[in-house]
């Protein structure tokens, strides 16, 4: 096995115990990463000059042995929607081309002071409006088990870097579904932590009460370690909860015996793809054969999810980013006047699908329909989460597929944004109620495309998701399957 | 239809600008008149992946403000997005307060001419400031004429509380009252500088007219531009002609903002700048709401001071002023201390108000002095009542000790015996000088004994001119008196 196929937890041990260094292992992962960026595409940038200096800082800190944490001189990828300072951050936009931010996102902080070292930003979908990485300005992602396949959205340069070991592990964000169904589609890790349980300063934002970062990796265990190290309470966002983090890994390996899992009636709907079904049932038996209990629930509002978050997410994704003016910073398009000079810059600097929810979200907004629609979706939305805190008081995780189809082909779903828009109908509801959730591999299709299982949880409640998921992981293999990065 | 058959109905929204050591959402200083951009941060520039994070001061000192003018505070309140598109606005929204504001239902009492009047405030909501841009490259400054323009922000994000009052207001001079004694009470509660040049304190007026003895509001425009009081009086009194004569005209008042030109003397139509704004309020997603509890809410008004208001009356009470005098100590909390000082050290608190009044206001104001600046106290001022009082001296040798005392600090009391000032009351010596003028005057005695009372006055000069002005000019008076009729 090459160094760059491991997980961070195995590669931790080598470089604790001194077998590899941290600039080898970069120069080792680079060359893998830059070997297979011409198939993948999941890197907008590559900072690979900056990424050997942290290497060799990191290898000091291994060497005297102090401040060594499991992620010290290990390579990760970030989503280019996460302000890298001095590094270009473009929400794969042509709106923030070239836009180098003064300041790092909080969680790249807490990355940068665990020693950990960044290969490069990943591609997404603009301004994170997508499940496929196709609106992206710059290029499109493909899935590493399909190359005629996406990778998903709208974190699909994070999952296909992972998949393709172009990283560790990186860091994804996740509005409606975005780290979990590129997870899926890719057969990795991604963890949706709670609202609040990350800190969002920094992360470009999209929907502010629905936004949330989340770590993306080979398996559960690295997920806990990427955890510990970006979960907590930041005074420089208001949002972020002031709740104590656990060692994740501490919990992870206990077992699951007498674990209620909740299997939701309304997410098993007619016309599901079989293999997804297939595959779903096969892993809820797997946790009862582990000692679960499984338990039927209803989540009756979550039909509306859909709805309701196609009047928030893009209501305040419209104030978000309105202040894409071109005044202060970005694109300029010069006009005769001010207007023009706002109505040129945005026209030229973003895609259609951002351009369609900014319309849609000012509708919702606007003077006579903010009732009938905003104020009504936030009124759905706690009916959903007043769902959610039922079942919760019933079950400790809820376990669903984490989406309707695996990887679909490039321009399937590019024609009608409304079948696109369903490809979250598993996730989004989450989102909504604010709730951490993860998607794990759980099957391949018969044309050789991961299968993903998605396990929800009570807030702040991840250790026990994250224990859920190893018990599972652990039991099968589907974890150490790796894509060939072939074409269709 | 006359111009005196319309009642003008004015509404005035003030923006105090709170002085916190720094901003409403971020660490920066809130200091005026340093170079342009320098005191910003990715937060209050709205950089991409910031977020604002609530300055607690800024809070206290809204609710103190709310506090100061009988409002509610609320014990929930949360702050919305107001989105449109500015330059000077950097996220393209301000974030400020919609339906749930912190202070809503209070009132402030205005002193005029007329008497006391109740002017409701609708609500006093905390927001944040914008930016601010310099039209250049013109020859009038105005956005109209430049050829670009410079955005500074280090304004964005100070913490603003807009105070809106009922349309209660029916005439200029009370909303020059209400504004003086808005003004004095933010002093007075130290929550700002509330300067108009440097923009701590702005004024918009909602002005309309309507028949006297309707009830119906008429049409009514915005009027903004006005840098001072004087200036707001102004705008308002011609706002309120112009729309009388739009009115007799037949026409319709349109409903727009206006600007106060002031080289002109107008208020001008903005109505080419005028978009139709729809702010599409929502809560602001990255802020939680403002949950108080009583205690906290309590302690705030607890550690308010005495309030303009109440120390005018307690003036008016405790040391027998009028309510004009108690209004022109208590304009200013310092002046009111001094004063209050002052009046527990004389026998004679109305007395030491006028002085304070009259020459003390007249000489700070010619040699632009402060009360810090002065070179005696209270006791000394109070010396100089007791010595008038006493009939010592007398007014016109009063002012001229009053000058010893406030140019040099000196002892009202000793310059009297220095300069041997003591006025003459000895009714015998006073009696020789006045028998000595009225033999030097007998064509003066014959006006006066033929009719001419006036001519007193002369004859008393000339016996304060023969005693250096030494004499009493009282016992002067009434000896002339008594000797020409007798």
């Amino acid at each position: 096995m090459e160094l760059y196929q491991k997980t961070i937890h195995e590669i931790a041990a080598d470089l604790k115990a001194k077998k590899v260094s941290s600039v080898e292992l970069t120069k080792a992962t680079m060359a893998h990463l830059k070997a297979v960026e011409p198939k993948v595409q999941s890197f907008i940038t590559v900072t690979e000059e900056a990424a050997l200096a942290q290497a060799a800082e990191a290898d000091k800190r291994l060497a005297s042995g102090n401040d060594v944490t499991p992620l010290t001189g290990v390579p990760l990828g970030i989503k280019d929607l996460l302000c890298t300072k001095g590094v270009q951050t473009t929400c794969a936009s042509k709106m923030l081309e070239g836009f180098k931010p003064p300041y790092n996102a909080t969680v790249v902080e807490r990355l940068n002071a665990a020693g950990a070292i960044m290969v490069g930003k990943t591609n997404m979908d603009e301004f994170a409006m997508g499940s496929s990485t196709e609106s992206s300005y710059y290029q499109k992602t493909k899935n590493p088990w399909n190359l005629s396949c996406v990778p998903g959205g709208s974190s699909g340069g994070s999952a296909s870097c992972v998949s393709a070991d172009q990283a560790f592990a990186s860091l994804g964000s996740d509005t409606g579904g975005s780290i979990r169904q590129p997870a899926a589609l890719c057969g990795i890790v991604g963890l949706k932590p709670t609202y609040g349980r990350v800190s969002r300063y920094g992360l470009i934002a999209f929907a502010s009460s629905l936004d949330q970062i989340g770590p993306m990796t080979k398996d559960v265990e690295d997920c806990a370690l990427m955890m510990n190290a970006i979960a907590g309470h930041d005074p420089k966002d208001s949002t972020s909860a002031d709740v104590a983090v656990p060692d994740y890994t501490t919990e992870m390996k206990k077992s699951i015996k007498g674990l209620k899992i909740g299997i939701p009636k309304e997410f098993f709907p007619e016309g599901m793809n079989p293999e997804v079904t297939e595959a779903t049932k096969k892993a809820i038996e797997q946790l009862k054969s582990l000692g679960a209990e499984v338990h039927e629930i209803s989540l009756p509002h979550s039909p509306y999810s859909l709805a309701a978050y196609y009047v928030l997410a893009p209501s305040e994704a419209s104030s978000n980013l309105a202040r894409y003016d071109g005044v202060r910073y970005g694109l300029r398009v010069p006009g005769e006047n001010i207007v023009e000079m706002y109505s040129k810059t945005r026209a030229a600097g973003f895609g259609p699908e951002v351009k369609r929810r900014i319309m849609l979200g000012t509708y919702a907004l606007s003077s006579g329909y903010y009732d009938a629609y905003y104020l009504k979706a936030l009124k759905v939305r706690r009916l959903i989460k007043q769902d959610y805190d039922q079942a919760f008081a019933k079950v400790d995780i809820i376990v669903t597929p984490t989406v309707p189809n695996p990887a679909f082909k490039f321009g399937e779903k590019t024609d009608n944004p409304l079948t696109m828009y369903l490809e979250d109908i598993f996730t989004i509801s989450i989102n909504i109620a604010g709730l951490p959730a993860l998607s794990l591999p759980c099957g391949i299709s018969k044309t050789d495309l991961p299968i993903g299982l998605q396990m929800i949880g009570k807030p702040f409640d991840e250790a026990t998701l994250l224990k859920a998921a190893y018990a599972y992981e652990q039991s099968t293999d589907w974890h150490k399957r790796k894509p060939t990065l072939k074409e269709s | 239809m006359a111009f005196e058959d319309y009642e003008p109905v004015i509404g005035l929204e003030v923006h105090c600008e709170l002085k916190t050591a720094t901003k409403l959402f971020c660490g920066c200083p809130t200091t005026f008149g340093n170079e342009a951009n320098t005191q910003v941060c990715p937060v209050c520039l709205g950089l991409p992946g910031t977020l604002p994070v609530m300055n607690g001061k800024a809070v206290e000192f809204a609710v103190k403000i709310g506090h100061s003018l009988n409002c509610s505070i609320a014990d929930y309140s949360k702050m919305d997005r107001k989105n449109y598109y500015y330059p000077d606005l950097p996220k393209a929204y301000q974030v400020s307060q919609y339906d749930k504001p912190l202070n809503y239902g209070g009132h402030l009492d205005i002193v005029t001419k007329e008497g006391t009047k109740r002017i409701g405030v609708t609500r006093a909501h905390l927001e944040e400031d914008a930016g601010k841009l310099v039209h250049a490259g013109g020859k009038s400054g105005r956005l109209d004429s430049s050829d670009y323009s410079l955005a500074d922000y280090n304004r964005g994000g100070i913490p603003l509380v807009e105070i809106v009052s009922e349309p209660d207001i029916r005439s200029s001079e009370e909303a020059h009252a209400y504004l003086t004694a808005l003004k004095s009470i933010l002093l007075y509660i130290d929550v700002s500088d509330c300067n108009m040049e440097e923009g701590s304190l702005r004024c918009d007026a909602n002005v309309s007219i309507r028949k006297k003895g309707t009830e119906k509001f008429g049409t009514r425009t915005e009027i903004k531009n006005m840098n001072s009081f004087k200036f707001v009086k102004q705008a308002i009194e011609y706002e309120i002609k112009r729309q009388a004569a739009v009115l007799d005209k037949g026409e319709r008042v349109i409903q727009e903002s206006r600007l106060w030109d002031v080289t002109e003397n107008k208020t001008k139509s903005m109505r080419s700048k005028e978009e139709a704004h729809d702010y599409r309020y929502f809560p602001e997603p990255d802020l939680v709401p403002i949950i108080l509890d009583k205690a906290y809410v309590q302690k705030l008004k607890a550690e308010l001071p005495e309030l303009p208001g109440a120390k005018r009356t307690r003036f008016e009470k405790d040391y027998g002023l009028t309510a004009y005098d108690a209004g022109v100590l208590t304009a200013e909390q310092e002046l009111a201390q001094w004063f209050e000082v002052g009046a527990k050290v004389t026998k004679n608190p109305k007395g030491f108000a006028n002085w304070m009044m009259g020459d003390m206001a007249a000489q700070m104001k010619e040699q632009e002095k402060e009360l810090k600046d002065l070179k005696f106290d209270q006791k000394k001022l109070a010396e100089l009542v007791d010595l008038v009082d006493a009939e010592t001296i007398n007014s016109k040798q009063a002012k001229e000790v009053f000058l010893e005392l406030f140019n040099e600090g000196a002892s009202p009391a000793e310059v009297v015996k220095t300069k041997g000032m003591a006025q003459v009351s000895d009714p015998k010596a006073i009696e020789a000088a006045v028998d000595k003028v009225l033999a030097e005057n007998p064509n003066v005695v014959v006006d006066y004994k033929g009719g001419k009372q006036g001519v007193i006055g002369f004859l008393v000069g000339k016996v304060m001119q023969a005693s250096q002005g030494k004499a009493n000019p009282k016992m002067v008076n009434e000896i002339i008196k008594k000797k020409l009729d007798s």
